[in-house]
């Protein structure tokens, strides 16, 4: 049985059992350990992955069903430049332990791609399903707020200051 | 000079210029284990591990030739940046430069032994000794650089790890050219870790330059990038994958297992079973999760039930015969005082058993080379849990190490986890690396609980509104409360069948607050559930332990007197504080006044009674105060609710904080931490209940047991940081814990909020939308 997955940018040719939940592939096979188990029944987020552009819970996706290139936590920065919302991350100084901030980033990318200037109530809407049991979901916010700032600012040419 | 042999091997080995500092912090697990390269760690550091030497400055402090230094503290940071605080207070009795340092924390076998965390004493208690250290160390240079240059030590100036002639500014030597890479050979007196000081005095606060400034967490960007490692990132060598099988029903015996049910599925290793214990290997993770569900084993369920279901349990803890109950804390003569007053109010207040629920299951790699074991473990008291794997395996402590990387949160969980006894015990009877997580059901319903409070109150009031008895009467369901990795009572002990032959008594709180209130009588009770081993419903420390069910009755109440005498909270509330006089131990009741007086200007606070007349609309606002002090860290919270009368749904709009726990090391992590302790306790004011029937938990997943998301965030946090002191500019101003004090006032802050918004008094946690709508409903509101 294989398996081509093709993640941040690299194709890998996988020997294991497609039905696989995409999750252990990527961190048992891959070594990318940015998703994390947190529920394994895809209510908390602490998993998510990107594919075509929608955040993806990868504790309950089998890998066969994935046809699209996969990016996760690892593979936001470009040319070594965190991607926005990660540098509004350290910028609000986010995380307490950390350990569910690859899915509030993950799922605030995705949601900042698909609508860049989000309301409030979009952002605790769009968010909403990612559980954090430190509690920072206020930091969260301000700093999906940041980025976009900083996301507007790029696109009009002029650089923001953060 | 004496030769020292208990400074870690790595340590040496640094000095030595054998191991770079990048080894040496992974193999302080803060670069841990790379995907790529595991070999290299999990040969790094061979044993024996013996005791580190806290007398020696060499065991805490490493000064590289480049001029920066490696901090080296028995301490673990459960996501507060106790690290970069540590360094900001280390590298200020140093007079070494911040950024050039950096911060090794929590392995047993690099690590002195500070006992890991818990109980928000970073700073209170631990910074101590590291500041000792620092400033001994600081002395001894200046006398290397003294001779070095040819000048009298207080001829000196030193900053940023540069010593300067005063009197001629050309002579200078860095700390790095003085002893950069070799050790110093300084021991320091006193009999216990806590104790241990050299002649050099620490600073003055005046003359501490980072301490008070707001450094980012060092631990933020990898967190951010993905390149951190944690403790559920640790791959081995040969590392297979183990999962536990629960006992379907509290106190169920097993009876036989089938294990031919999995023999042939895929990578299937063992079934691992000893008493009621049972687990599955195999060589993928996946496949020891499918093993683990398809593993056929039969239980007997226990003969009578286990605990009364949740919808009975405060009945039940009203009525059943406590374990064992306090002496009553007695001022003035309360039952007359009762008798006599003209106005009587009694209230009872319920809190359930609160899970710490962690986003991650308990999870552990332990590695059994070379007749050893190694636990890779975000245990946030890695040293017990060293001391707890150890004898639990019988192996002598020095041939076992407890690697501590992060994992998540801490709050106590952590202290008692249960998953490093489990991966060493397996390892060990497989003879190869195990890595063990738990699941979400079995995480949810088996992690240790906060426990359930059933508090009775009753007070009384003069003609004049003024409160006269108070009398607070709380029962804990808390016996047998679990200690840290101790052999006798991890949850893979107690399912083997072993027992301590005394369990713990328990404890229930008092109320904490500075009320000069005439007669007062002060009482607890901790009682039993029937079941008391091998139950889901074991209780640990959550954070504040039973800091949040006390003050979520004491400050309700007050409330409650407040309302019934028609008096604004805050006023009753200072009038209370202000009536005080005599012993005020460490000013904690001037600190307590000018705490409420903060939060109120920073809410803004306009004084009227609650609650207030009810509005037209679907939407009821509100705002409720409470207080509470834990050690010597005063806490005042203001929560401004909005109540749906319509759907009973509670959201906490607006909340304020105001916070004096003296000396403030990073204001900025200090703030975060509050900000995410109200939040903490705003999700157990209205979400949070372990819930369970006659045989088994029945919280299992995100689910069956909520907790706080983000529509439930507030629009606003104000956090105010006080320094109450009457002398605010002593120069000993000593720090005190942080985040758990903050725990403690929400719950009733936010019943408080809800009462002033709805006229409705909600007694019983959590305020879930069906149970408040169900009191608004009963109250025609």
């Amino acid at each position: 049985m294989s398996l081509t997955l093709t993640v941040n940018g690299k194709s890998h040719a996988l020997d294991v059992d497609p039905s696989t939940p995409l999750l252990y592939i990527l961190r048992n096979d891959l070594g990318l350990q940015g998703p994390r188990f947190g529920c394994g029944l895809g209510q908390c987020g602490a998993c998510t992955v990107i594919v075509n552009g929608a955040a993806v819970r990868s504790c309950i996706t089998p890998a066969s069903a994935v046809k699209s290139e996969i990016t996760t936590l690892e593979g936001l920065a470009t040319n070594g430049k965190l991607h926005p919302v990660q540098q509004a991350w350290i910028d609000e100084q986010v995380p307490q332990c950390g350990f569910c901030q690859n899915g509030q980033i993950m799922t605030a990318k995705a949601l900042l791609d698909k609508n860049p200037n989000p309301s409030d109530a979009q952002i605790r809407q769009g968010m909403n399903g990612v559980l954090c049991r430190c509690m920072t979901y206020y930091r969260v916010q301000a700093a999906i707020k940041r980025a976009v700032k900083t996301i507007a600012g790029r696109t009009s040419g002029k650089e923001v200051a953060a | 000079m004496t030769t020292f042999t208990a400074i870690p091997r790595q340590i040496e080995e640094a000095l030595d210029g054998k191991t770079s500092r990048r080894d040496l912090l992974k193999g302080a697990g803060l670069l841990a284990v790379s995907f790529a390269a595991p070999r290299a760690i999990a040969q790094s550091a061979p044993g024996p591990y013996p005791e580190i030497d806290f007398h020696q400055v060499d065991s805490w402090i490493v000064i590289h030739a480049d001029n920066s230094a490696t901090f080296y503290v028995g301490k673990t940071d459960c996501g507060q940046g106790t690290g970069t605080s540590f360094r900001q207070i280390m590298s200020d009795e140093l007079d070494i430069a911040f950024e050039k340092t950096a911060c090794v924390m929590g392995s047993t076998d690099i690590t002195v032994d500070q006992g890991g965390s818990g109980g928000s004493t970073a700073m209170e208690r631990d910074s101590w000794p590291m500041r000792r250290v620092a400033a001994e160390a600081r002395r001894v240079l200046l006398e290397m650089a003294a001779d070095r240059l040819g000048a009298p030590v207080d001829q000196l100036a030193v900053s940023k790890g540069v010593v300067t002639v005063k009197s001629d500014p050309s002579k200078t030597v860095t700390y790095g050219e003085l002893i950069g890479g070799k050790k110093f050979h300084v021991a320091l007196t006193g009999n216990n870790i806590n104790a241990i000081k050299g002649p050099a005095p620490v600073k003055p606060v005046q003359e501490l330059k980072n301490v008070g400034l707001s450094p980012q967490r060092y631990d933020i960007p990898p967190k951010v990038d993905g390149s951190l490692k944690w403790a559920v990132d640790v791959r081995l060598p040969g590392m297979v994958h183990a999962r536990n099988i629960k006992p379907p029903f509290a106190g169920a015996k097993l009876v036989s297992i089938d294990e031919s049910s999995v023999r042939n599925m895929p990578g299937f290793v063992k079934v691992v079973s000893k008493g009621n214990y049972v687990a599955v290997v195999c060589e993928r993770e996946e496949q020891a999760i499918a093993a683990a569900r398809r593993l056929k084993v039969n239980w007997e369920k226990p003969a009578t039930a286990p605990f009364p279901s949740s919808e009975q349990l405060f009945n039940y803890m009203r009525e059943v015969a406590p374990k064992s109950s306090s002496r009553p804390v007695v001022i003035g003569d309360p039952e007359s005082a009762i008798a006599a007053a003209p106005k009587v109010i009694e209230a009872d207040y319920d809190v359930p058993f609160q899970g710490h629920t962690a986003i991650s299951g308990a999870h552990a790699t332990a590695d059994p080379s070379n007749g050893q074991m190694t636990v890779y473990s975000n245990d946030m008291k890695s040293y017990g849990m060293r001391r707890g794997v150890a004898d639990f395996l019988g192996m002598p402590h020095d041939k076992v190490r407890v690697v501590w990387m992060e994992g998540p949160q801490g709050f106590g969980r952590t202290a008692a986890d249960d998953a490093g006894c489990e991966a060493a015990y397996i390892a060990k009877e497989l003879g190869r690396p195990v890595r063990i997580q738990w699941m979400r059901n079995e995480e949810t319903a088996w992690d240790t609980k906060a426990p359930a409070f059933a508090v009775k109150m009753r007070g009384a009031l003069d003609a004049a509104g003024n409160l006269v008895a108070l009398d607070y009467d709380a029962r804990s369901a808390d016996y047998n409360h679990v200690g840290y990795n101790e052999p006798d009572t991890v949850l893979i002990a107690q399912l083997m069948g072993i027992r301590r032959s005394t369990p713990a008594a328990g404890s229930a709180s008092l109320p904490s607050e500075t009320y000069a209130i005439p007669h007062r009588r002060m009482a607890t009770h901790v009682v039993s559930l029937p079941l008391i081993w091998e139950t889901p419903l074991r209780t640990g420390n959550l954070r504040d332990p039973n800091g949040p069910q006390a003050t979520f009755a004491s400050e309700s109440f007050i409330d409650e007197l407040a309302a019934t005498a028609k008096v604004d909270p805050f006023e009753f509330r200072m009038k209370l504080l202000e009536a005080g006089s005599g012993d005020d131990a460490g000013f904690r009741r001037a600190r307590s006044i000018a705490v409420l007086k903060a939060a109120a200007n920073a809410y803004g606070w306009d004084r009227r009674p609650s609650p207030q007349p009810r509005g037209s609309g679907d939407i009821l606002t509100g705002r409720g105060m409470a207080y509470s002090f834990r050690g010597q860290t005063i806490v005042a919270e203001i929560a401004e609710v909005e109540v749906n009368r319509r759907t009973g749904r509670v959201w906490a709009k607006r909340l304020v904080c105001a916070h004096d726990c003296g000396l403030m090391i990073n204001p900025g992590s200090l703030r975060h931490t509050i900000e995410c302790a109200m939040l903490h306790s705003l999700s157990r004011a209205i979400h949070e209940e372990v819930q369970f029937d006659n045989e088994k938990v029945t919280s299992v997943d995100w689910s069956s047991h909520p907790t706080l998301t983000h529509s439930d965030a507030p629009e606003q946090i104000d956090v105010v940081l006080v320094n109450g002191d009457p002398n605010p500019n002593r120069s000993d101003l000593a720090p005190y814990g942080g985040g758990e004090a903050a725990c403690k006032p929400m719950l009733a802050a936010i019943a408080n909020a809800i009462f002033d918004a709805t006229g409705v008094r909600l007694r019983r946690v959590p305020f879930r939308a069906p149970r408040v709508l169900a009191a608004l409903n009963s109250a025609k509101v």
